[in-house]
């Protein structure tokens, strides 16, 4: 897959589910429009069980009640579906063309949880990753795989008890780093923080460290896709499970 | 189970109750297609709008407020207006027998009342799907004829 190309930005907005990412891609979105041109593409998961999924997120769109700016603004609702290989290059087909067709600036927005959506923040120029207080340390590790990806850590729901010592907590944990990414506090709901935002998005740099973690993302996916696309997939997946073909013989037959 | 589709499910109007748009939007879900809830009080021109953005082949409207009889005729139009003659419009809500006709005749093929099973509304959309019957189609078929 290649590289967006083409004028116009691309970035990603992404975090543990509950953060408040839909709140604050609404406020950015009465900032932004409408002097700028911006299309929304928000992922979300599929059910594993039934194949079918619940888009809410434009229910928290207030933006689009607004009949002047919401010309100026595109939304689409994306499942992950089956596949984690899939979802991105079809977000990626759809990134490019919509910054081809006068768009500006791409936002995708989807939960920081699960190989799927973790790559489909890979596709984007920039990655803002949304933090929030009282989450507890659950998802250390899951955090750590994102954080590695951020270029802008934002830190929402700085009206609720326990905000700074989540700023703290990320600056502790990054300080080690040697291009560590800058770490804001906002509150989506109030409104405190977001008249900046909107010039920080455009003037963010990527970070070099960043950079790597989300081509490595995209090597993988690239990978990926074109294993699962060989027309021999399924045939030596069957074989696998039904006569015994060992994993080292199934790979020589797909390379 | 049938293709999957891409379903809006909107409240159009001055109806605060969604309980029941909510309860069909997650028994389409489990049968497998893709929901889009639009959440409360929106106009149809937002609606005509939202399914053009995602590219739905259904809309489902939910009134319980009585002005159904104004509100899914208007979607209707506006989605012809709008080009979008293969979205199919479907209602549900508190819809007196008698005012139903008229709804039919506007384009909505199939009205769901209380007590509806979340499996005759799935047959629905495999059934609408394959009858193509989309808001622009000359096709008068409705549901339960």
């Amino acid at each position: 897959m290649d590289p967006i190309s083409g004028e116009g930005l691309v970035i990603a907005i992404t975090g543990p589910p509950g953060v408040g990412k839909s709140c604050l891609v609404d406020g950015l979105l009465h900032r932004l429009a409408p002097e700028h041109i911006v299309a929304v593409l928000a992922v979300d998961p599929t059910s594993p069980l039934s194949g079918g999924a619940l888009l809410g997120d434009r229910i928290r769109l207030s933006v689009l009640d607004d009949t002047s700016k919401a010309d100026s603004i595109y939304v689409r609702s994306i499942a992950t579906r089956s596949s984690s290989g899939a979802v991105p290059s079809i977000i990626q087909g759809l990134a490019s063309h919509l910054l081809g067709n006068g768009f500006g600036l791409v936002i995708i927005e989807t939960v920081g949880a699960g190989q799927a959506e973790m790559r489909c923040a890979a596709i984007a120029d920039r990655i803002i990753v949304v933090e929030g207080p009282a989450r507890g340390d659950g998802i250390q590790a899951e955090k750590a795989g994102l954080l590695e990806l951020a270029d802008l850590i934002i830190v929402n729901k700085s009206d609720l008890p326990g905000a700074d010592k989540v700023v703290n907590d990320l600056t502790m944990s990054l300080s080690l780093t040697d291009d560590s990414p800058e770490i804001i506090k906002v509150s989506a709901l109030q409104g405190d923080g977001l008249d900046q935002l909107p010039a920080m998005i455009f003037a963010l740099e990527s970070r070099v460290s960043s950079q790597r973690a989300r081509n490595r993302q995209r090597l993988l996916m690239s990978h990926e896709h074109s294993l699962t696309s060989n027309p021999l997939f399924e045939a030596v997946l069957d074989r696998m499970s039904q006569e015994g073909l060992s994993l080292a013989h199934a790979l020589e037959e797909l390379s | 189970m049938g293709e999957r589709q891409r379903i809006i499910i909107a409240k159009p109007g001055l109806d605060g109750h969604d309980r029941g748009a909510k309860v069909v939007a997650r028994a389409l879900r489990d049968g497998g297609h893709e929901v889009i809830y639009t959440g409360l009080r929106r106009t149809p021109n937002q609606i005509v709008r939202t399914a053009m953005d995602e590219d739905a082949r259904f809309v489902g409207l939910s009134s319980l407020s009585g002005a159904h009889g104004h509100l899914f005729p208007t979607v209707c139009n506006l989605l012809r207006e709008a080009g979008l003659n293969d979205v199919i419009v479907f209602g549900g809500g508190i819809i007196p027998d008698d005012e139903r006709p008229a709804l039919h005749a506007a384009g909505v093929r199939a009205i769901f009342g209380p007590g509806t099973t979340s499996s005759e509304i799935l047959e629905f959309i495999t059934e609408a799907t394959g009858r193509n019957c989309g808001v622009g189609s000359d096709d008068s078929w409705h549901w339960g004829e």
